[in-house]
């Protein structure tokens, strides 16, 4: 044995971190380039107080109902995109895969006495993802076309294939009360409260489940004041909005709905093997692939997985709409998207991102684009400003990139 | 002597013990290349055996031989005395061979605990990961290999100095109850202290029990940890040497004029 040992870590550091340490080691992370949510948190205050003192409108209960509306459908088609960035694609076709579920509903459900019933038509709609997302997969994995060169070809024609399906009717009215009834009712506002105790408390228990079973397997945990304080603060988040959309119309069901996705989602990709592969092979496919992970089919699922959220995106969208025409799943949809997944904190080089950055970003578009509304102000403008924070957000991603680099952790 | 597995015993010499590994007359040809030509060599458990060479000695196809990335075009390999075939990475894994190449297949994003189990995962009753049956195995794995210089098994490894990242990868390797480690190059980056590290954790593991097999260049680090040498020139086993009884100058002469019991060249020749 070699006469070099180096000094084995105390044992008593290693239990219970103490509150001190913790901080310490957050400082660290953030010195680091390791963000987290700290950038957006501060962005959303910044545009919530400038769009309120222009406007006094904009932080109101019924404009707040109205941002949920607006920024559900990004949302949703955004927790897709943090898939195939996590593998380090793009998808630019998640826009026009939107508008094909949103007019395969709408045309499905038309009272023209071949209609189906709205769950095999809602089925059809997710279905049409899942397939189209293989299919891009399928090409981008199989031949070996980049996924930016593929997903563009299917920009185009998914936009075809909408203006086929929507043939000479120009508007399809959708006339189904459960599709209409996500983006336009409501929760009740009982149920509302019931729905966000059974989230915290669901929470918690995770938390303490956790945390009982470090401690069993003698592993060293977060101090329980910063779980107590994790636990309040998401008490107190859902407790203002709860509270805050009571005042007005109430909480959309579609609010619930992204909620529930953004739970399962996060899930999959943080506690799932599935998940852990995804990130392996956004961090050195090479390396996965010689760990035995099968790659390809991890980047079809993925392509997948983006496809059906703009499929779930679409239906919400047409929903909001009550109706969809040529123009379904054109305009801003992909842009908004992509953007909410990057301003949210999802890096374009792969491997870093949650699935939260798709909810976080879409707060951040929708308040721009809601604000700026409110103002009075051209979409040419919103174009201009919504361009400038998704640069500035692509900024933060590349020095908080450099800032890992200097502490070591690129 | 017949125990393979005896731990402690360090450099103590077992002449009885079955090699695990062995290669007889192993040939390999790409096209034209006669890349390996009737090589000879066997690991023994509890003792690192060094194979060296320069450049195109064959070193590297030896490796890819063993893990089953080439098939070997004639010759036998025999696993503890019995001839096997290994058809893949997945058979070498499967006998108990685990390489760890020169690029270490680490992912940068995920941390220490995600990477020594990278396609591996444990998974609880309900399909969710079971972090922390990974996270202790981890730990209990590095203590053993006393590798003391990792702050949090919970930090990424794009974190982690060369040597730290090199005793992950080792790490890794033997959590699978492996009972060959190749090493390919694994101090061809390193620094003094963290070259240092490095080889204590290879001597380590062969006083643990396990066959360890080096490939290198570097003459200075195999005299520290090796037990015996095996030089390879153009594809042939031109010498071998136990390393207490051989010194520097020895090895690099067979490196560099091994005595080839067939000149490539001529050999060609005559094929055709």
């Amino acid at each position: 044995m070699s006469a070099i040992t180096p000094p084995l870590p105390t044992p008593a550091a290693a239990r219970t971190a103490t509150l001190g340490a913790y901080a310490k080691r957050w400082a660290e992370n953030v010195r680091g380039g390791e963000l987290g949510s700290l950038p957006i948190i501060l962005g959303l205050l910044v545009i919530a107080v400038v769009f309120q003192v222009q406007n006094d409108r904009f932080l109101t209960a019924g404009n707040f109902v109205n941002l949920m509306v607006q920024g559900a459908a990004f949302a949703l088609v955004a927790m897709g995109i943090v898939f195939v960035l996590l593998l380090g694609e793009i998808d630019l076709s998640v826009g026009y895969v939107s508008g094909v579920a949103g007019v395969l509903t709408a045309l499905l459900l038309l009272p023209d006495g071949s209609s189906v019933p709205t769950a095999v038509a809602i089925a059809a709609a997710l279905g049409s993802g899942v397939l189209i997302g293989t299919l891009h997969g399928l090409i981008i994995t199989k031949i070996g076309i980049p996924s930016f060169v593929v997903t563009l070809a299917g920009l185009l024609a998914w936009n075809g294939v909408v203006l086929l399906l929507i043939g000479s009717r120009g508007t399809v009215v959708l006339q189904d009360a459960f599709v209409i009834g996500f983006a336009n009712d409501f929760v009740g506002e009982t149920a509302a409260w019931v729905l966000m105790l059974l989230a915290v408390g669901a929470y918690a228990g995770g938390q303490l489940w956790g945390l009982r079973k470090r401690a069993a397997a003698g592993l060293s945990n977060d101090p329980l004041l910063i779980v107590g304080l994790r636990v309040v603060g998401l008490f107190v988040a859902l407790a203002c909005v709860v509270y805050i959309v009571n005042q007005d119309r109430g909480l959309p069901y579609v609010a619930v709905l992204v909620g529930v996705l953004l739970v399962f989602w996060t899930y999959v990709l943080r506690r799932t093997r599935f998940g852990r592969h995804v990130y392996a092979v956004g961090g050195n496919a090479e390396a996965a692939r010689r760990a035995g992970i099968d790659v390809d089919r991890i980047k079809i699922i993925c392509f997948a997985i983006a496809s059906l959220m703009a499929a779930v995106g679409g239906i919400v969208l047409a929903s909001r709409l009550r109706s969809v025409d040529t123009n379904a799943g054109g305009g801003a949809i992909l842009l908004y998207s992509i953007a909410a997944a990057v301003i949210g904190g999802t890096s374009l080089f792969g491997g870093r991102g949650h699935i939260k950055a798709a909810l976080l970003g879409a707060l951040v578009i929708a308040s721009i684009d809601n604000g700026l509304g409110l103002l009075g102000l051209s979409s040419g403008t919103k174009f201009v400003v919504t361009g400038l924070v998704l640069l500035l957000a692509v900024a933060v991603d590349s020095f908080s990139r450099r800032g890992r680099a200097q502490s070591g952790r690129a | 002597m017949t125990v393979t597995t005896g731990v402690g015993g360090a450099r103590e010499r077992s002449p009885g013990a079955v090699p695990i590994l062995e290669l007889k007359a192993v040939s390999k040809r790409f096209g034209a290349v006669q890349a390996l030509h009737e090589v000879n060599f066997e690991v023994r458990p509890g003792e690192v055996t060094a194979l060296v060479g320069d450049n195109g000695a064959g070193k590297s196809v030896t490796i890819k031989c063993i893990a089953g990335i080439y098939p070997i075009d004639s010759g036998e390999i025999l696993w503890e005395g019995r001839p096997v075939q290994i058809h893949g990475p997945k058979d070498a894994a499967a006998l108990g061979i685990e390489i760890v190449y020169q690029d270490l297949a680490l992912a940068d994003n995920l941390d220490v605990v995600q990477n020594m189990y990278l396609g591996r995962e444990e998974i609880t009753r309900f399909r969710a990961l079971d972090e922390t049956k990974m996270e202790r195995r981890c730990k209990e794995t590095l203590s053993s290999l006393s590798v003391t210089t990792i702050r949090s098994v919970r930090q990424t490894v794009a974190g982690l100095s060369g040597g730290q990242r090199q005793s992950i990868a080792v790490a890794k390797a033997v959590m699978w109850n492996s009972r060959l480690v190749i090493l390919d190059e694994p101090t061809a980056a390193l620094g003094v202290a963290q070259t240092r590290q490095v080889l204590d954790l290879v001597r380590r593991l062969a006083d643990q029990g396990l066959a360890v097999m080096l490939v290198s260049h570097n003459l200075h680090d195999i005299f520290e940890v090796a037990d015996r040498i095996t030089v390879l020139r153009l594809g042939q086993d031109v010498a071998r040497f136990d390393t207490k009884d051989t010194n520097q100058r020895e090895v690099v002469e067979a490196i560099t004029a091994g005595k080839l019991s067939t000149v490539p060249g001529i050999e060609e020749a005559e094929v055709q």
